[in-house]
């Protein structure tokens, strides 16, 4: 009876429950099989193997907006740049000559987490209207530096000719990408497993707790816009790090890689799949990759429209994206059997 | 050295414009406190009409305005009782992500009906060409679209100052809750607020496809100069984006002259600037509809 009569707040927020059970880092038995389904779809579909590594790709990155949207609240919509700039660094390294992949990708982290580090400063001191245009300004604006500056980063026609060492001098990329593609299996994994970590800690809470209401944490005695620059420093440096795997695994990069359509693309990953959960941020790029492959393939006008027709369609009707309403069956469940009790 | 008047000038015009395609963003933002990136779309629809009637029917390109004006009004007001009206309790992400996706839509849709190409309109010859004032030239069109703009605002300003619906529209601006007290239908008032918004919208995307271009892309382009004029000026007045458009206009042209290899690097940089100097907006007054300047030229009744 109590239930019905408290206001609930509209925002696609995980419940308190959902937080609870989420707080724990240690793996539960239905995500070891989770994490199989990809390795199921490396056999079931050997032909399908780029879209694989595009898939997982983007994932980090989408996990990497997760934790600065779905925990700190912040929208960004300027993600694309930090993405494009790690990209941009692993590239520019392979073509001059240092082509090991793995410190590769660490120096597009890297690089991506200075910028983000420098942005933080920016982006934390508005409220949320600012915040998202002074991102999407940051976009905007290493977008025009790159497309500006083509004598390094090749302008319009791209960035090609990289070409990498096998990894850890054992596994040379092959042709057909199955390097590529464990490749992009093991960083996804490993970014994944580093955010769960992140995300139950003290810190992660604090995080949601800043999310759900900013003005009690300072009365707390938390420095909110620290903890915010944080979020965003280490959110910047995972888009660098998903964006370093694309230079090394497709070995080009493009200027749209900056765009902010492409930022535009990893919320609407993120929002389909359900922001504020990890596998939100998984499921939603898999869906969102494979309805473009098949969807786009028919005409890519068509395409547009039903991205957009998706996104207004899980605002109005399916808050907390696909993984939020799964998440609501057994919570349904227990609210029903609570209510006959 | 003579190139600055007429860059001023070039940079009023193409303000003037951004100011009346951004004014209708400004007062629904201000008064529904709703989160529209969707605005430039109902520009495009105004600037679409326009060109429709015109290539169809032959109608004079004067004579398309008031279509574009009734057209785009019509759609935004639709959109906003079928669509947007849910979203004014949701969160702000919800509002931006739900836009997002209608102007992605919208595109999609305006590629599918009229081709992706750049769209043109022919200029009656009173409006061609150029006058000399003062040893300046002056283009003709650019000088009609900020006597329009002048025309339009003290027009508004009459609106909001002088008549009982404007009356209505700064109560709820000013307090809602207050204004909703005393029995004043909010819903209604808003419902008109948004298709007078996008009504002027559609007029600024007519108008402006002779300097803006219209494509397809249009709502996306200047998405960005438009919340600029509106967050820059802050939502809810006049007078703010009225300023805030005229400086982001000349700014841009004036960079786009002397530093052709910067693009549109310098209006984003500008705008990062002032988003952080101004996190609030120029700060010339929130619930300042009734203390705009436009209103000094109107004498206000005691």
């Amino acid at each position: 009876m109590t239930d019905a009569t408290v206001v609930t707040p509209r925002a696609a927020a995980p419940e308190p429950a959902a937080i609870a059970r989420l707080a724990s880092p240690r793996p539960r038995a239905f995500e070891l099989f989770v994490w199989l389904l990809p390795a199921a779809a490396y056999f079931l579909f050997p032909d399908h193997l780029a879209l694989g590594v595009t898939i997982m790709t983007y994932a980090v990155a989408v996990l990497g907006l997760d934790l600065v949207l779905g925990y700190a609240g912040i929208v960004s919509l300027g993600h694309a740049a930090f993405f494009g700039i790690g990209a941009y660094t692993a590239g520019l390294l392979a073509v001059h000559g240092w082509r090991e992949p793995l410190s590769g990708l660490l120096a597009a982290g890297a690089v991506a987490l200075v910028a983000g580090f420098v942005s933080s400063f920016l982006v934390v001191r508005g409220k949320d209207l600012t915040r998202l245009m002074v991102t999407l300004g940051i976009g905007l604006v290493v977008y025009e530096i790159a497309n500006q500056a083509s004598a390094v980063t090749g302008g319009v026609d791209g960035l090609s000719g990289i070409g990498m060492d096998p990894i850890l001098g054992l596994f040379a990329f092959d042709f057909y990408g199955r390097t590529a593609w464990w490749y992009a299996y093991a960083v996804c994994l490993a970014v994944f497993v580093y955010l769960r970590f992140v995300v139950s800690s003290p810190y992660g809470l604090s995080l949601a707790a800043i999310r759900e209401g900013s003005a009690r944490m300072p009365a707390l005695g938390a420095s909110v816009d620290g903890r915010l620059r944080i979020a965003f420093t280490f959110s910047a440096g995972i888009a660098g790090i998903a964006g370093g795997l694309l230079a090394q695994t497709t070995q080009f990069v493009g200027v749209d890689a900056l765009s902010v359509t492409r930022a535009a693309d990893f919320l609407v990953m993120l929002v389909l799949g359900g922001s504020g959960r990890l596998y939100g941020a998984l499921i939603g790029t898999a869906l969102f990759m494979i309805a473009r492959e098949y969807l786009a393939d028919l005409n890519p006008v068509y395409w547009e429209f039903w991205m957009g027709a998706m996104l207004m369609a899980a605002v109005l009707f399916a808050r907390g994206g696909i993984v939020g309403a799964l998440f609501r069956l057994p919570a349904l469940r227990g609210r029903f059997g609570r209510g006959s009790r | 050295m003579n190139a600055l008047p007429g860059l001023l000038f070039d940079g009023l015009a193409y303000g003037s414009l951004l100011f009346l395609v951004s004014i209708g963003l400004s007062i629904t933002m201000g008064l529904m406190n709703f989160i529209n990136l969707a605005h430039g779309a109902f520009a495009m629809i105004g600037g679409y009409a326009s060109v429709w009637f015109s290539h169809r029917f032959g109608m004079p390109f004067l004579a398309t305005l008031p279509l574009a004006f009734a057209v785009a009004g019509l759609a935004g007001l639709i959109a906003e009782r079928v669509l947007f009206r849910h979203l004014y309790r949701a969160s702000h992400l919800d509002q931006v992500l739900f836009t997002v996706g209608f102007v992605f839509s919208s595109i999609a849709a305006a590629t599918y009906l009229f081709g992706s190409a750049q769209q043109s309109v022919s200029l009656p010859a009173a409006l061609q060409g150029q006058v000399q004032v003062m040893g300046v030239d002056l283009g003709r069109y650019r000088l009609f679209l900020i006597g329009a703009v002048v025309v339009l605002s003290a027009g508004l300003g009459l609106l909001m100052t002088r008549t009982r619906f404007g009356a209505q529209v700064r109560a709820a601006v000013d307090n809602r809750d207050a204004a909703e007290g005393l029995g004043l239908n909010v819903g209604l008032v808003f419902s008109l607020c948004f298709g007078l918004g996008t009504g002027m919208a559609g007029l600024g995307g007519a108008l402006g496809v002779e300097v803006l271009g219209l494509d397809p892309g249009f709502a996306l382009k200047y998405m960005v100069y438009f919340l600029l004029v509106v967050v820059v000026g802050g939502a809810g007045t006049l007078s703010g984006p009225l300023v805030a458009s005229m400086l982001l206009g000349v700014c841009d042209v004036a960079g786009k002259y002397y530093l052709p290899q910067a693009g549109a690097f310098i209006i984003y940089v500008l705008m990062i600037v002032l988003l952080l100097a101004f996190p609030k907006g120029l700060g010339l007054g929130r619930p300042s509809l009734s203390r705009l300047p436009l209103s000094i030229l109107v004498r206000r009744r005691a």
